[in-house]
């Protein structure tokens, strides 16, 4: 795309540089989804290489700059008859920062979350080092899974530069259907109707994802609907629910249904005095200490995830 | 040693080490392959296997909650009424357990369309080092923070000892059906795994078997494999049954213009279970024409498998070793098995120095150390052939992380010196 592999070394070089010295450092990707947990505090602002590094359609992989936008890896994979199903609200996130947030699409049912399909990550650390994680084949237990402690990880473990993904081919036919009955699935099935295209995201300036365990949703969605002014996609079967509200304190109420059904609610854009993530994180000794240990100062997306890296001492 | 029967008993028997400062070893059935489960340093071995009970069985919403001493092939067969079953499938499951699975993130055949443990794993209870219990995952499709779940599965006790694992649970294909197509060079099989890949078709299961498995394996089970055979794939296709007889059509399409020989489509499902016994009896095929085997466990891309088996053959004659190859062609998981006498002088450096060639040609051709038997003892030293130091001192990081007393299966996975200024206390004993 434009970019030689020598400008993208200095790129790397620089933004090393940039991390090693920084106090405070924001890696920017298509600022889709930047305000998803808690929104960032101040920070230099720093961005990863863009651009499809490799890619070979019988390996059913491709390795992408992180900055690359969702909807260029769409394209390049699409002239190969592949598709990796990222399927981001918008296709001018980036590869990148998909992985830090953690979105698995909505075809997550049958294809699964975006953390099995990251092959191998390379990020940057706290101190500059560029380091890689994971491995380059479909099949790989070769020493720690790096790559599925940074699915999700908000900027907090290192400046994602490059991910290599498990990509698929592209099925030969596939539709939406829709079908208003809910409740038989039979009856649902018999209604079912070819639709042109998949359910719009909930529209709102303040929106949330709940994840809560699938069965309940029989039970949440009614209860959700009692939520004025909440509208809702919920992920059959997965157990992923869109929330989007024009009130922020609509989007407390679903939190507090999601709470009710064993579930929880990511705040993932507006709602700027809402906690992200409605508590303290499971297992915080451990994660304090992954920060500890990573990011003994806490520059990297200071703010983002809730409760500060555990004092440097830690780490020895 | 000891032999706990609940979780509250593994916790009891993590604190008194904590207490005595020493190390503790988590083990299942013993079947693992690279030494992960392999007492070193003296410590206290917690063995799973009286962990047995499945817990719990949700159909629908697909799930099982089961100790860690339950057995792979078990807990398929606890499910099979549900129209259910467990999909990892190492060759090893009708005596490996579940906790062992997951500590080394366990692959199988039907991984391939699959994936491996780690897909299959909701929510793992752990003792931690402290013997403090804790849930890492849960049942919810995300949850807060780090994927420490994602961290543990693999980690092959040195992160802690799942005394409770909630575990996918698929639905039955409604069509699966399987093919075996032989050939008179193992490019041609080759070629055909690639352009089966390349005609957008994942089958659940691509199996190759060399001409010598191929011999032993049939000598062995009488599957009515082709013992002239220069090489043969097993191809297991599943789904709805329209889609499951379209690829049918296509594989055996595939195969004759690649050239293979025959095309087996096997007719019903005793055919299929006789087909798949060979498989799964390679291994003990082999005893029939030598004593001792070493099996290894490699993964390179797809597209350079001709090269590397040529390799790999190469590397045998010059160390003077029989070898055999049957693997997960499909993932491109080479399971190079060196068969040997060991009363034969001389024959282990030989076993090791052809083992070490081997690996290295899987590197140097793109692939990784292990695509599912994990790096334990056996592979430890061979890290740095793919992690540099900064990336194995991040990985040590986040080991220590969970346990930062280092006494968690200790000397395994990592390579001495993984830690830069080794931030890690050494215990009184463990001998790191």
């Amino acid at each position: 795309m434009g970019v030689t592999a020598a400008q993208v070394l200095d790129q790397l070089d620089e933004l090393r540089a940039t991390v090693a010295t920084a106090d405070a450092v924001l890696p920017v990707g298509g600022r889709t989804h930047w305000e998803v947990g808690n929104p960032p505090t101040t920070g230099v602002e720093v961005r990863a290489p863009s651009g499809i590094v490799a890619y070979d359609p019988a390996e059913l992989t491709v390795t992408v700059g992180a900055g690359t936008a969702v909807g260029d890896l769409a394209g390049a994979l699409g002239e190969a008859g592949q598709e990796c199903p990222l399927d981001p609200r918008a296709p001018a996130a980036t590869v990148g920062g998909v992985v830090a947030a953690g979105l698995s699409g909505p075809r997550r049912l049958r294809y699964g979350p975006l953390r099995d399909r990251v092959l191998e990550v390379r990020f940057v650390t706290a101190d500059g080092r560029l380091v890689k994680g994971g491995g380059p084949t479909v099949k790989n237990v070769t020493g720690y899974d790096v790559p599925r402690l940074l699915v999700g990880s908000l900027g907090t473990v290192g400046v994602i530069t490059e991910v290599k993904l498990r990509c698929q081919p592209r099925p030969r036919v596939a539709r939406w259907f829709e079908t208003a009955d809910d409740a038989d699935s039979e009856a649902a099935a018999a209604g079912l109707q070819p639709v042109d295209d998949a359910p719009p995201w909930p529209a709102g300036a303040h929106r949330g994802r709940i994840s809560v365990q699938p069965s309940r949703l029989r039970d949440l969605a009614p209860a959700l609907d009692d939520v004025h002014g909440v509208l809702w996609l919920a992920e059959v079967g997965v157990g992923t629910v869109h929330v989007a509200a024009d009130d922020p304190a609509d989007l407390v109420a679903a939190r507090a249904v999601a709470t009710e059904h064993g579930g929880w609610l990511l705040r993932e854009a507006g709602a700027s005095g809402v906690d992200g993530f409605g508590g303290p994180l499971p297992n915080l000794a451990i994660v304090e200490r992954i920060r500890a240990a990573l990011d003994p100062t806490g520059k990297l997306s200071p703010g983002r995830l809730p409760g500060a890296p555990a004092p440097a001492a830690a780490a020895g | 040693m000891c032999f706990p029967s609940t979780g509250a008993d593994v916790a009891a028997a993590v604190r008194i080490a904590a207490d005595h400062d020493r190390p503790f070893v988590a083990r299942g059935s013993g079947t693992g392959l690279a030494g992960g489960a392999t007492p070193v340093g003296d410590p206290l071995v917690i063995v799973t296997t009286h962990l047995t009970r499945i817990l719990e069985v949700d159909a629908d919403d697909g799930y099982a909650w089961v100790e860690p001493g339950v057995l792979n092939l078990d807990l398929s067969r606890a499910v099979h009424h549900l129209g259910l079953h467990y999909a990892p499938d190492p060759s090893s499951q009708q005596a490996c357990t579940i906790g062992g699975n997951v500590a080394t993130n366990a692959g199988g055949p039907h991984c391939l369309a699959s994936g491996v443990t780690a897909m299959h794993v909701f929510a793992v209870e752990v003792v931690l080092a402290d013997g403090s219990i804790t849930m890492l995952g849960g049942l919810e499709p995300d949850q807060a923070g780090y994927d420490l779940r994602g961290c543990f599965v693999g980690s092959e006790g040195t992160m802690g000892i799942a005394t409770r694992i909630a575990v996918r649970l698929l639905p039955d294909p409604p069509a699966v059906r399987t093919l075996l197509l032989d050939f008179t060079s193992i490019e041609a099989a080759a070629a055909t795994v690639s352009a089966i890949i390349a005609d957008g078709i994942v089958p659940a299961a691509l199996e190759m078997m060399d001409a010598e498995i191929t011999r032993a394996v049939e000598d062995f089970v009488g599957a009515g494999y082709p013992r002239d055979a220069a090489a043969v794939l097993l191809v297991e296709l599943d789904g709805l049954p329209a889609g499951v007889a379209a690829q049918v059509a296509s594989v055996e399409r595939i195969g004759i213009e690649q050239g293979a020989r025959t095309v087996r489509v096997a007719a019903d499902d005793a055919e299929r279970a006789l087909l798949w016994k060979g498989r799964k009896s390679a291994f003990g095929a082999i005893s029939r024409i030598a004593p001792d085997y070493y099996l290894h466990d490699a993964v390179v891309p797809r597209t350079r498998l001709v090269d590397v088996l040529q390799r790999v053959y190469e590397i045998a004659a010059e160390y003077d070793l029989t070898m055999m190859n049957v693997f997960h062609a499909g993932d491109g998981n080479l399971h190079p098995l060196i068969v040997f006498d060991q009363r034969e002088p001389g024959i282990w450096e030989r076993v090791h120095a052809a083992g070490d060639a081997i690996l290295r040609t899987c590197v140097d051709a793109g692939g990784v150390l292990s695509g599912e038997h994990g790096i334990g003892l056996e592979k430890r030293e061979a890290m740095p052939m793919v992690f540099t130091a900064d990336d194995l001192d991040v990985q040590a990081r986040l080991r220590d992380a969970f346990d930062p007393s280092g006494r968690a299966n200790p000397r395994k996975i990592l390579p001495r010196g993984s830690r830069c200024g080794e931030l890690q206390r050494v215990p009184e004993g463990a001998w790191v």
